[in-house]
This record gives structure tokens, sequence and C-alpha cells, in this order.
């Protein structure tokens, strides 16, 4: 029963890694302007395909990995000039329509610039299976979880360290005290979507191996990885990551122990039972607005 | 006079002839070129184009050049309705050699019964051809002669226990309900019956729970797209040695590609298209598959698939329905096709009749096995 268990917990926080780092993607733009960036998924999307193919042309892996998130980083910052910039002044909801239609933008390139099969990467350190107490790992899960370790403690150094993380904090607090003490709140936003655009592209790369790529996987990891932000509560950081998890986690449990065929089902079914009792999500606090 | 009249109706009935041997064999089709099952129209409709192409060259049939015209339904059923319209109603055509999927064929069937026109469908489904439809056939094999190919070849091994594995799309779940329901007729016992959603990316789950069933002796994975590469991937991080069985629906390059040396031993029912090199040279249908695959691989520059054979099979017997019949009347291509027998296509020998409208029996499915990364057939 334990080496089911250790097999069922080993992939839940596998999946629940790519989520997490999906879901601070979500997370940071949220904090900086208040939009949901419906591209979310597809920034995952750019960042598998084009290590692909430019690991098909020839360019050695971490060229290639390289060159791949610089690509999504580009296309989050040309995102945020072209599309949220210029309609500023607009409504949220205004804002949030207007990924949703990057999104499908993006997708439609994404067909254009490669095509609508199924790609996979070659796992980053062989794939023999690494056995941990009766249950078994494949190596680039390991990849999966040190990676995402070590991109969320740079990132709390980044927000709590240096002046440009801590300008992203203070953005996020209160936008019209940021602009007062000099804070440049439009390089803030760029910022932000070129960040998220990158952490979104790493999580593409890394999961392609396991579970490949093509034009489409942004959809279903965007909506896992924006449930999973909402889980742990919008805004909160440490939230996205306990979100991520979570919703990896019970995933894998819901389809070992109760019905494989209706593991989303689960999944988004303990997320309504968390919002009901927690609307701000596991750590978020409950939204106040000043009158 | 008298003769000179002659001579005038002889002449106009000569040049009436002459305008009538013109007159185009009108072929339509609508394949899924694009959208989710291209990688089904797109062979197909290279390979109607292609062989239509040689038969005009070679001066057509019954001296009259053939006409296609290809719509993209996309795989949606609803377009494939409204292209199967136009192509009876205002492209006046002559045969349908057309519908990549079930759902698109069965969505035309009314339309085709209706009308009075032949339609020789390329989709895999029993329901297309039971009960049999006056004016509906099909090349393909059937998903459950697809069940009774694995089941026999399982039932050769000792294999009794087996469990299923399948995905949620309608392909995925008609297979499954098809080999639940002829696994008896062969001794076969599911002890386990797991799926997994059309997005999934994980199978761990379902598989570590496939292991622990009582005395399971081989796994059957229903599907295709990349559901299957998945499972064939984790089925190997898990350990799992146990027999594991694909469905036709992945015979192809690119899912070896795709899982990569997991897919080591893997077994599947195909059409012999799939490796034709690997046939022992006596076998009936080797030349023609070498010369499509030749053929095919040499204009395209890729890699031949079974898909790409279901539409040369359906082609090629609507032009023989309509040697046979001597025109393009519908009723008599009908009947004709109805009376082929011993015809070597690519997906097997067709004898159609009355009451047979696929006209394939489960030899023209071969047992396939994923030795040093490629397909060989093993019975």
């Amino acid at each position: 029963m334990s080496a089911e268990f250790l097999q069922f917990l080993l992939a839940g926080l596998t999946a629940g890694a790519i989520y997490a780092l999906v879901a601070l993607g979500f997370t940071i733009i949220y904090n900086a302007s208040h939009v949901i960036n419906f591209a979310q998924g597809e920034f995952v999307m750019i960042g598998g395909m084009a290590t692909v193919s430019l690991a098909a042309a020839g360019l050695p892996l971490p060229a290639a990995i390289a060159a791949a998130v610089l690509a999504a980083a580009a296309v989050g910052l040309a995102l945020e000039k072209f599309a949220v910039e210029p309609a500023r002044g607009a409504p949220v909801v205004t804002l949030i329509i207007i990924t949703i239609g990057a999104s499908i933008l993006l997708r439609g390139l994404a067909t254009l610039v490669w095509d609508k099969k199924i790609h996979a990467l070659k796992p980053f350190s062989g794939d023999a299976p690494i056995r941990i107490g009766g249950a078994t790992l494949a190596p680039q899960s390991l990849w999966v979880l040190g990676v995402t370790l070590v991109i969320v403690l740079v990132l709390a150094w980044f927000f709590n360290r240096t002046l440009l993380g801590k300008a992203l904090l203070a953005t996020s607090h209160n936008r019209l005290a940021a602009q007062l003490v000099g804070i440049n709140v439009r390089r803030v936003l760029l910022v932000s979507f070129g960040l998220s655009a990158a952490l979104g592209a790493i999580a593409g790369i890394l999961t392609a191996p396991i579970t490949f790529t093509s034009w489409d996987v942004g959809i279903m990891l965007g909506l896992k990885g924006f449930a999973a932000a909402i889980l742990g509560g919008l805004g909160s950081g440490p939230g996205a990551i306990v979100g991520g998890l979570a919703l990896g986690i019970v995933e894998a449990m819901g389809a070992g122990y109760v019905s494989s065929a209706y593991k989303d089902a689960i999944a988004f079914v303990v997320l309504l039972a968390v919002l009901f009792f927690l609307p701000g999500g596991l750590l978020g606090r409950g939204g106040a607005e000043r009158v | 006079m008298l003769k000179g009249l002659a001579v005038a109706a002889s002449a106009l009935a000569f040049a009436a002839g002459a305008a009538f041997a013109q007159e185009p064999i009108r072929i339509g089709s609508f394949l899924a070129v694009t959208g989710p099952a291209a990688f089904l129209g797109d062979p197909e409709q290279k390979t109607l184009e292609l062989y239509v192409e040689k038969l005009n060259a070679a001066g057509g049939v019954l001296g009259r050049k053939i006409q296609l015209t290809v719509y993209d339904s996309a795989g949606d059923a609803e377009k494939a309705r409204a292209f199967a319209k136009r192509l009876i109603e205002q492209d006046k055509v002559d045969v349908i050699v057309g519908g990549s999927t079930t759902g698109e064929t069965m969505a035309v069937v009314p339309l085709v019964e209706q009308a009075g026109i032949p339609f020789i469908s390329l989709a895999g489904a029993v329901v297309i051809v039971e009960p049999v439809k006056k004016w509906v056939f099909k090349t393909p094999h059937s998903d459950r002669q697809a069940c009774e190919r694995i089941f026999v070849d399982m039932k050769a091994r000792g294999l009794t226990k087996i469990a299923l594995i399948s995905g949620a799309g309608g392909f995925d779940k008609s297979m499954r309900a098809q080999c639940m329901q002829v696994a008896k007729n062969h001794g076969i016992e599911i002890v386990a019956d797991e799926s997994y959603g059309a997005g999934d990316t994980d199978m761990t789950a379902q598989l570590t729970k496939i292991r622990s069933a009582p005395g399971v002796q081989a796994v059957l994975n229903c599907g295709f797209g990349q559901g299957p590469a998945i499972v064939t991937k984790n089925y190997r991080q898990l350990g799992i040695t146990l027999p594991l069985y694909q469905s036709h629906g992945v015979a192809s390059k690119e899912f070896i590609k795709l899982a990569g040396g997991a897919a080591e031993g893997i077994r599947l029912p195909a059409a012999a298209i799939l490796a034709p090199e690997t046939l022992p040279d006596g076998d009936p249908q080797k030349k023609v598959l070498l010369a499509y695959k030749r053929e095919f691989e040499g204009r395209f520059k890729q890699d031949v698939s079974t898909f790409g054979g279901h539409a040369y099979d359906g082609l090629m017997l609507a032009v023989e329905a309509i040697r046979r019949a001597g025109s393009t009347n519908k009723e008599a291509v009908r009947s004709a096709l109805e009376s082929i027998r011993g015809f070597v296509g690519i997906d097997g020998i067709f004898n159609f009749s009355p009451t047979d409208h696929v006209g394939l029996d489960v030899s023209g499915l071969r047992i396939f096995e994923v030795r040093n990364g490629n397909w060989t057939v093993v019975k």
C-alpha cells in the first residue's frame, strides 16, 4: 500500500511543480497589474516547442533552452507593449479579454511557425527509472523538482533583496504610492510580463520530455496553473507554490484511489470546496476595497 | 437523300458519343486534412491526388478522365455533412470516397442513402457497415476486427487475463466497448479497466493500479495520439514487464519517435503496409504494398502510413467497380462493388457481398512488434 502511495505522491509532486511554476507566472502579473493573463499557458507552449525545433536544427540542448526562454520572454514583452499597455486605462475585464485574444493568436501563430504534431524532447539525463522505496521516479522528475526549488529560491532573493524586485512588490501593494515614490510603474509591468513568460517557458521545457509538447498544450496547463494560483490565493507567491503542489497531489491521489476517469473533475471539485470555505484561497487574504 | 440522312444521323450519334466520352468521371471526397485528425486526412488526400493523376496519365477509366474534388472537413461532422451535400447537389459527383473519421462518416450516411450515391468510407468503427446500408461501404478494418486480431495473438501466447487502459476519445471508447464485447469469444478475461483523460500527461496512477490487479498477464491500450506514447513511457518507468499491446491507431513511425526506447517489444495489429519489406516473398499483398510505398514516399518525401492505404483502396475499388459496371450509373456501380471478390488492396484482400460491405477478414491485419526501433511483422 505504501509503495503505491509513494508512487502517487511522486507523480503528484512532479505535476504539481509544473503547475506551481505556471501559477507563479499568473501571480506575478496579477500583482503588478491586477490582470489575469490568460496567455500564460502559451508561454509554456512556446518554451517547449521552441526548444524542440532549435534542438532539431542542431543547437546543443543548453543553448536551445536558453534561446527558447529568451524567445518566450520576448513574446511576453511584446504582449505587454502592444496589447496591454495601449489599453492601460481600460477596465480590468477588458484587459483580461485582450489576453484571451492574445492566447488564441499565439496558438494560431504556433501552428504556422511549427506544426500541429506532437513533439518529444530528449530527457536531460536519460530515462532509466530511479527506485525509491518500492516506487519509481523518472530522472526528468528530479530535474523538474530541483529546478523548481532553485527558481523559488532565486525569486525569493529577487523580490526581497534586489531593488527591481522590491519595486515589483511595492507596485503590487499600492500602485499609486509606488508611482509617488518614483517607481517606473510601466517598466515594472514590462518586467513582470517578461519574467512570467520566462517562468512559463522553463516549466514547458522541463515537462516536455515527460509530457510531450504541441501547439495546444497551453490550454490545459494554463487552466490548471490558474486553478492552482486561485487555490493558493491569487496574489500570493508562496500561495502559488502551495496551490500548485496541492493541485498536483490531489489529482494524483484522486486518480489512484478514487477513479482515474474523473481525475480532472476531482481536482476542480476540491478547488471549489476550498473556495467555498476559504474564498481567498489557502494562503491568500480576502481582498478589500477602500471606498 | 436517305444515305445523306443516315450519314448525318451517324455523324450526330458519333459526335454525341464522343462528347459523352469526354464527360469526366467525377469522384468527390471530404477528408480531415487539417485539424485533430490531420494525420488521417493528409496522407489520404495526397494518395487520392497521386493516383488520380496516375490513372489519368494512363488514359483514364473507360476512356474518360477522372475529376477529383476534395473538401477539407477538418474532422468536424457538421462540415463533413455540408461538404457532402455540396458534392452531391452542386458538383454532381458519381462516387464519394472519403470520411476520414467515424463521426464525419456517420453524419453523411443519411445523405448518401437518400441521394442513392455509392460512398466508400475510410473510417474505422464497425457501426458504419453494421447494420449493412445499401450505399455505404468502407475500406479499413473495423475496431472490432482489431480487437479480435489482438485476442487471437494473446490466446496463442497463453495470455488470458488482461487489463484495459483507454482514453476518452470516440475511437478509444468505441474500441474499448468492442473489445469488452468480443473478449469472451476468444477466452480472454478482462481483470482491470482503467481510463485517462484527453490531455492527461501522467498515467502512472492508472498503471500502478493495473499492476496490482490479481492475475493480470498483459495490458491492452485502446487509444491514439499522445496518450498511448505516455502510457508506454510510464509503463517502462514503472518497470512493468508484462506484454503491452497498442491499437492500430498508433501504427506509425511517429509513435516510435515519441515513445522512444520504451516502445521496444510493443505489439499491435495493423495492415501490412506498416513494414512491407518484412513480409515473406510469397505473400499475395507484397507487390502492391511495395509499389504503393515506393510511389508515395518518392513523391511526397514522407513516410507511408496505413491511413493513406485506406484511401488507395477506396479509390481503386471505386475505379474497379466503374470498370465492371461499364458506366457511372450509380446503381450499376453499387452492384459492381458488391460483386468484387479477391481484390488485392493495401488493407487486405477484399471480398464484398450484399451482406458484407467491408469485405475484409481478420487475416489482412498482421501483428507487428517494435524491434530495434522499427516495426517488424511477426505473424
